[in-house]
């Protein structure tokens, strides 16, 4: 490693202090790094800067520049300004909003080499992979998110205006309390347009014609089952039911909601769907970007384009980034997405370049294959944290990590060390970390299952409890009650034992007062 | 790529978040409020801070699965011992055996967080108020307020109203038929045509015709003065109740370090009550030992002075600046009086007929707090002191004294909002 003294002429920068040029410098080669070498696809970026407080105004609306106004946003700022203001927690050095252009904010105190980094952090890593990962394609619309926030704030102000602040707020107070269940989990099936219906009959017909013979006429009928639906089964596909996004039934169905209260539904449940895609890939999302700023800061640094002394304060704060106490460690508070993502995104590029024997056995498709940039691409396009752990944890990093698995039967005495980090366990803690990523199985299973119609119109939901695990019964009683509100009769939730099929607890609410 | 230098937007984005939460969680916030107010000292007593509330009321419930039970499975890193197949002791509740937290502060007891000046001041103060404040007086001195009175023909072109002068405009050039610019172009067009020849028609009629409606356009101005509006403002002077406070405040050698701290915790409470919620309140500082004077806020609050006791004196002084500067027919006058209860024997008679008949027909109201020591074991029923005993005669049903007892710090605010509490009926009203 050449030493790269202050004074080098292809320093892109000297000191700390940073301005507009400078930061136009180092994008331009970060850009260079991130586009020709890494062969990256982004998003335009627009980088903002801002100063800390606004920093802390964006934390309260989970990072979004325009967010209509509710009292839970203003809960997180105090919150967060008590916990900045006292030292606790420092504040993030950017915040990256997945749109098209890319909305990167950076901190107006942060020196030149932190604003590099973000800006090859955020800018390119995560930008990347907003814009390639098949979650955020299939579920969020990059260049439509800033204009429907921008109706949905509007929408709601002028709601406030009409209405009131407080039929308003207890609307969306109940919204919130039901967005985790206001999410769609699977691309819906498309109804077929007229079009389209029409040119499959035909084709059924032609179809028909061609094979055509008079003798299946003579075949006599099959006696036997009707195909008369019961009652019960005929209301439930009218009702589309089950349907587990409990918002978007209550938008449809919900007899007793005025039309701009369904647009509220709408617009909550709208906006948790387009973050489900960040909970999904949180981890891979993090070991992406860090793995793209470590690449370019490491590869400006080879080329003599930042000094020594910089490219340690990087260093610096990067393995503050990565860094993962061990369970026993007072500061550990689980398994640190950044350490972890960066780890597996370095193991990929290693396996592709210097595949050890085990290596070869375990990921045959990638060991050897000498192009890591464009594994990592594929990495980065076609998995989520769920299905990448199952897939790419390779037995030397879960060496490395020291992972073991901890069984918490709550009938036994003790916890049981089930697997640990040898031959017999590689596989089963694989599985146990994929599943700790697999948001379907943390979030409860609750689906609405009926409605009785003939009776007193009461809502009923199922939660299919898994492991045992039942709902934290305190705050299902406040869901609850705003989702009785909501529907305007009675509503039950029944909580079904997954082996068993045995009913293991039952909350029930009616509405204090209806809406409207 | 852009740049976009977003440091000198208009910060506070999430005020309005703000002022929303706070409204919803009131009534905690307020007690938080008042419980801070009273551990602070006296000249910290109007500053924002930190105050503690219950979360319950501004819990954001969710479906989540519950922490406990069922059968799980942890992956954890760092193991150093542990083979397969290990115990390991169940953990107390707490102790971090990896479990995923609790989300989003679920299980948070409190929620702390930090309050500006003016809201602690409007949570502090809220619903008090003077009460009859009633001789309502037009003050000549006060800011006259301008406000819209329709339009006028003349004034000051900065005030002139397009919108109106258009209008007169528009009707008047269509009430005398000026000719469009339309118009005159496109006869001019058609002159010209048949100049060139491409069309047929009486160039001279439609030659006489342009002359006509160009000196009819030149006649008729496109915008004439009598067209011309102004925005019309008047000024009305806005009434002012006038009121003054007298505050009279017992510092003799009786008065311990404790009570004079109540006292001046009860005034100081008052003193930022009236400066914030009336801009005309005037407040007259007096205090007394055996004899009075007038002082200043800095002496009032922060000298120390001893000496005998004779109540008399203040109440004289007071009437005395009344008759001088306040004329009871003008001005809303309103008195509050702390003491220990102690007073020279034979003070109180005079006391008494001072107050009935010269200090009380003055006043809307008038306030008396006996500050007591701290320590003083309520035994059996406590002998009232000798200038509780003084005024409790002259407290008829019509008189407008209000007498309170105060022995910790704890008491000063709730009898001070006691005291000043808006009535029911006034409630109602606003």
């Amino acid at each position: 490693m050449a030493l790269v003294t202050e004074t080098d002429p292809r320093l892109l920068f000297t000191g700390a202090d940073w301005n507009f040029d400078t930061i136009r410098r180092v994008y331009d080669a970060c850009e260079e790094i991130a586009l020709k070498e890494l062969k990256l696809d982004v998003y335009r970026n627009q980088i903002e800067v801002i100063t800390a407080e606004q920093m802390l105004d964006a934390y309260s609306s989970g990072g979004m520049p325009l967010f209509y106004k509710h009292w839970s946003f203003g809960k997180h700022f105090a919150r967060d300004e008590a916990m900045y203001r006292k030292g606790y927690t420092g504040l993030a050095y950017e915040i990256v909003i997945n749109s098209d252009p890319c909305v990167v904010y950076i901190m107006e105190e942060n020196t030149i080499t932190m604003q590099t980094l973000v800006i090859a952090h955020a800018g390119f890593g995560h930008n990347h992979f907003f814009k390639n990962n098949y979650v955020f394609k299939q579920w969020t619309d990059a260049s439509g998110i800033i204009d429907y926030l921008d109706f949905a704030k509007t929408f709601i102000a002028q709601c406030e205006d009409r209405y009131g602040q407080v039929a308003v707020e207890r609307v969306l107070d109940a919204a919130h309390a039901l967005q985790s269940h206001g999410i769609h989990r699977f691309p819906r099936k498309r109804m077929p347009d007229l079009r389209s219906e029409q040119k499959r009959a035909e084709e059924r017909r032609a179809h028909g014609e061609a094979i055509f013979n008079d003798l299946w006429r003579t075949v006599p009928a099959k006696k036997g089952k009707s195909k008369d639906k019961t009652d019960h089964d005929a209301r439930r596909a009218l009702l589309g039911l089950p349907e587990e996004n409990v918002l978007y039934f209550l938008e449809k169905t919900a007899p007793r909601l005025a039309p701009w209260q369904r647009e509220i539904l709408r617009i909550v449940r709208h906006i948790a769907q387009y973050f489900y895609p960040q909970r999904q890939t949180k981890m891979m999302n993090e070991g992406c970007a860090t793995w793209v700023h470590h690449r370019i800061m490491t590869r400006l640094h080879e080329e003599g384009r930042i000094s020594d002394g910089s490219f340690l304060e990087f260093l610096h704060s990067h393995t503050g980034v990565v860094f993962q106490p061990h369970f026993d460690d007072r500061r550990y508070s689980g398994i640190n997405p950044y350490a972890l993502g960066f780890a597996m995104m370095s193991d990929i590029e290693r396996v592709c370049l210097n595949p050890t024997d085990e290596d070869r056995y375990w990921m045959p498709d990638i060991a050897g294959q000498k192009d890591p940039y464009a594994v990592l691409r594929d990495v980065w396009a076609n998995y989520r944290d769920e299905s990448f752990v199952s897939q790419f944890l390779s037995p030397q990093l879960i060496r490395s990590f020291g992972l073991f698995n901890v069984h918490d039967d709550e009938d036994e005495v003790d916890l049981n060390v089930s697997h640990i980090h040898n031959e017999r366990g590689y596989r089963d803690i694989r599985r146990a970390l994929s599943r700790h990523y697999d948001v379907a199985r943390r979030d409860p299973d609750i689906q609405i299952a009926d409605v009785d119609l003939a009776g007193d119109r009461r809502l009923i939901l199922h939660h299919r409890v898994i492991d045992g695990i039942v709902l934290d019964d305190e705050d299902t009683d406040r869901v609850l009650q705003h989702l009785a509100d909501l529907w305007g009769y009675e509503v039950s939730l029944r909580e079904m034992d997954d082996e068993t099929g045995d009913m293991k607890n039952e909350f029930t609410a009616r509405p204090r007062a209806t809406f409207g | 790529m852009t740049i976009i230098d977003r440091r000198l937007n208009p910060g506070g984005k999430s005020l309005a978040n703000r002022q929303r939460f706070i409204r919803r969680a009131k009534a905690q916030v307020k007690r938080a409020v008042r419980e801070a107010s009273a551990g602070r000292s006296i000249k910290d007593i109007d500053r924002g801070g930190e105050v503690t509330i219950p979360s319950d009321g501004v819990r954001e419930p969710s479906l989540r699965r519950s922490s406990e039970g069922g059968t799980r499975d942890y992956v954890l890193p760092g193991n150093k011992k542990y083979v397969e197949g290990d115990s390991i002791q169940r953990p107390q509740r707490g102790g971090g055996s990896g479990s995923e937290g609790s989300e989003d502060g679920g299980g948070e007891d409190e929620f702390r967080f930090a309050l500006s000046d003016e809201e602690f001041l409007d949570l502090f103060l809220e619903d008090l108020e003077l009460p009859d404040l009633a001789k309502r007086q037009l003050k000549g001195v006060g800011v006259p307020q301008w406000r819209r009175a329709g339009y006028s023909t003349s004034g000051s072109p900065s005030n002139i109203s397009l919108t109106r002068t258009m209008r007169n405009s528009l009707s008047r050039r269509v009430a005398l038929r000026r000719p469009k610019p339309e118009e005159l172009e496109a006869l001019r067009r058609e002159i010209a045509a048949i100049e060139a020849g491409d069309a047929s028609g009486d160039l001279a009629e439609l030659r006489e015709r342009l002359v006509v409606l160009e000196k009819r356009s030149k006649r008729i101005p496109f915008i004439d003065p009598i067209d011309v509006r102004f925005r019309r403002l008047e000024s009305t002077p806005k009434p002012v109740a006038q009121a003054v406070m007298f505050c009279l405040m017992d510092v003799s050698g009786s008065m311990t370090e404790h009570m004079k701290d109540l006292a001046k915790r009860f005034y100081a409470l008052l003193y930022l009550f009236l400066k914030r919620r009336y801009k005309h309140v005037e407040v007259v500082f007096i205090r007394h030992t055996h004899e009075a004077e007038e002082v200043d806020e800095q002496t009032f609050f922060y000298s120390r002075e001893t000496g005998g006791t004779v109540v008399s004196t203040a109440l004289e002084e007071m009437a005395h600046i009344v008759e001088e500067r306040f004329k009871p027919s003008e001005w809303n006058i309103y008195g509050a009086q702390a003491s220990d209860g102690d007073n020279a024997p034979s003070d109180n008679a005079k006391t008494a007929a001072l107050l009935q008949n010269a200090v009380l027909p003055l006043c809307q109201y008038y306030a008396y707090l006996e500050v007591g020591a701290d320590d003083d074991a309520p035994m059996g029923g406590e002998r009232p002191t000798t200038l509780w005993r003084t005024y409790a005669v002259v407290n008829g049903p019509d008189s407008p004294i209000a007498m309170r007892k105060v022995r910790h710090r704890r008491d000063i605010f709730p009898v001070f909002r006691d005291l000043f509490q808006k009535k029911a009926d006034q409630l109602a009203e606003a």
